[in-house]
């Protein structure tokens, strides 16, 4: 893990899909509990649609800003309806539970968007139609103090600007 | 907003030298023993009585003020203020001359007496301290003000009794500014509050329409910077708190946050976030120039300077997880000195030089401590379930936090408060505040 963020800013696209592999790999050995896969919330509960079948939000493991496959996909589905419909802008929000300080979680919210961000811009969606704004842990969606609830609360939300 | 001029110090009637005082508090270790010491109401005629109901419409106003100093040497953890019932003399002939017996004879080894007029909207106040031991006056001050900073007299009285017999600069003539919380979690109204460090003359500073969060105090000035969704642009804000004016700090495109002003008050620093990655910038307040310090693809974030503005520390997951890192104050020389197991964050370097204050995260649980500035001596204060921010009294003796309750799985249950700490690990107390309390940030003291 240390390893992957070392490089992740600066050659996150190219590396991208490589890391996500191994970590995902490594994140299946891992116990897998109800609604959640290693610490990755997997659940739907919280789930708002930007259109049939286009989920809003991806969902991020403790301290990480790494896309997992099913994060992937979403943002894919996300990126193609972004494509057939090029007059909505959006806003991508990032999050993070209320386990960690508050300036650094505003850090990793920011951090997390823009991972989300990166993949639209790679998926052909033009940087100017995406702004991002994190929120660090101040606005979570599940207001329980439990691993499920922080699971739902580490992620980054595309909400239409426009 | 308090005018901070309007105090005059009048008269200083004697200082007697320290070494004659058979008393003196080390508040270098847990104190165990507090000080047993006896507040005399302070004596009112009734002249002034009746002023002090026209001004105030507090009757004893005499009494009222030796409450606020009972309260603040209580609260010190240092003093332990003895029942007024069993003291057997009367304020006005306490003041003139105290029968140290009687003093000695409920066990008092300090005594504060003073005397109030009110007269022409003008508030004197004259306070003597007396060590019942060596049967002799150690101090003796008067005052002048308006009628309604009565409090702060009270404070200035607590600071100049504390400074005699602890050596240190006391620190109760001053302001919190915190963050006021009201409602659910998932909706939280955030308001930026000022109150004084004893809880009252609570002020609201916006009023909930943005999110706000981390106000700081400029040590220097009555400035406070923060962050403001205003907008929903968090960027950081500069207020100053007598005018209520407010802008931008910079012209960033992109969230700054976690800003904090140098000791001098002549810069803020901050985060700057861009492109999924923060670093450190400073802006200098008088010509406006911005300076990168930290050019890093990792996050760093909460940035403190050292007193006398040559280093910084700050917060960085450089080496995979939240670390604390100093540094020299161009951004030269980074070194890492947290080292301890667990993740480590919010830095605040000491008013005195001598220590780091941080937040810690281990195994589930939060921690506030501190440690020298090379890393070594790392003593965790208080354990809790989560607790995070420490700020300093500006004479490095005590931390003040906030600590946040679980909730259960509906969400309820859940708080936030302010709490205390000494450096020494003892006197743990909760800061009564009017509403859910975050972020708080000590002011310097008002006067000296």
């Amino acid at each position: 893990m240390n390893f992957s963020k070392s490089f992740r800013n600066t050659f996150l696209v190219i590396l991208l899909s490589l890391i996500v592999s191994a970590c995902a790999t490594k994140k299946t050995t891992t116990k897998v509990e109800g609604q959640m896969q290693g610490d990755v919330y997997t659940g739907t509960d919280t789930v708002k649609y930007l259109a049939d079948g286009v989920p809003d939000r991806v969902f991020f493991a403790t301290n990480e800003s790494i896309l997992t496959t099913k994060s992937r996909d979403t943002l894919r589905k996300q990126a193609n309806w972004l494509r057939a419909n090029s007059s909505i802008n959006v806003v991508v929000e990032g999050h993070a539970d209320e386990r960690g300080t508050r300036e650094y979680n505003l850090a990793l919210g920011e951090r997390r968007a823009n991972a989300a961000k990166d993949y639209l811009i790679t998926y052909g969606i033009s940087a100017d139609r995406i702004s991002v704004i994190s929120y660090g842990k101040e606005r979570p969606v599940d207001s329980g103090s439990n691993p499920l609830s922080w699971s739902k609360n580490r992620r980054s939300v595309t909400v239409k600007a426009n | 907003m308090i005018k901070l001029i309007n105090l005059v110090l009048l008269t200083i009637f004697l200082f007697s030298s320290k070494a004659y005082s058979l008393i003196e508090i080390d508040i270098t270790r847990g104190n165990l023993d507090p000080l047993p010491i006896a507040v005399s109401p302070l004596f009112q005629d009734d002249n002034s009585k009746k002023n002090s109901i026209n001004e105030l419409k507090i009757e004893n106003i005499g009494s009222e003020i030796s409450l606020v100093v009972e309260n603040n040497l209580k609260i010190s953890g240092l003093f332990n203020p003895l029942n007024k019932e069993a003291f057997l003399q009367r304020p006005d002939i306490a003041h003139l001359k105290p029968r140290f017996e009687d003093w000695a004879l409920i066990k008092a080894q300090a005594l504060i007496t003073g005397k109030v007029t009110i007269e022409d909207k003008k508030l004197k106040v004259e306070f003597r301290l007396w060590d019942i031991l060596a049967g002799r006056e150690m101090m003796a001050l008067a005052f002048t003000t308006v009628p309604s900073n009565w409090r702060r007299v009270g404070h200035i009285i607590s600071d100049k009794v504390y400074e005699r017999l602890t050596g240190e600069k006391g620190y109760f003539d001053t302001r919190i500014i915190y963050v006021s919380e009201e409602g659910p979690k998932t909706a939280r109204v955030k308001k930026l509050a000022i109150m004084d460090q004893d809880g009252f003359n609570t002020k609201y500073l916006t009023l909930g329409n943005e999110l706000v969060l981390t106000p700081r105090f400029n040590p220097t000035s009555q400035m406070v910077t923060y962050l403001s969704y205003f907008k929903n642009l968090p960027r950081v804000y500069l207020l100053d708190i007598e005018t209520g004016t407010q802008e931008v700090v910079g012209d960033f495109p992109g969230m700054t946050f976690a800003p904090r002003f140098s000791p001098d008050g002549k810069k803020i620093i901050m985060s700057f976030a861009k492109d999924g990655n923060s670093d450190i910038y400073t802006m200098d307040l008088e010509n406006r120039i911005v300076e990168r310090i930290t050019n890093h693809p990792s996050i760093d974030t909460s940035p403190s300077y050292s007193p006398d503005n040559k280093y910084i520390t700050f917060n960085s997951d450089r080496s995979g997880f939240q670390q604390i890192y100093v540094m020299k104050s161009d951004g030269s020389n980074v070194k890492r000195i947290s080292f301890g197991k667990g993740l480590y964050g919010t830095p605040v370097w000491s008013p005195r030089g001598d220590l780091i204050a941080f937040t810690k995260l281990h195994k589930g649980k939060f921690y506030i401590g501190v440690m020298r500035t090379d890393g070594s001596g790392e003593r965790l204060l208080t354990e809790n379930y989560y607790q995070e921010a420490p700020s300093w009294s500006p004479n490095g003796r005590v931390l003040i936090f906030y600590r946040e309750t679980k909730s259960n799985d509906k969400g309820e249950g859940f708080s936030a408060k302010l709490w205390s700490i000494d450096l020494t690990g003892y006197n743990e107390r909760e800061v009564q505040t009017k509403t859910d309390a975050s972020d708080p940030s000590w002011s310097s003291l008002l006067s000296n």
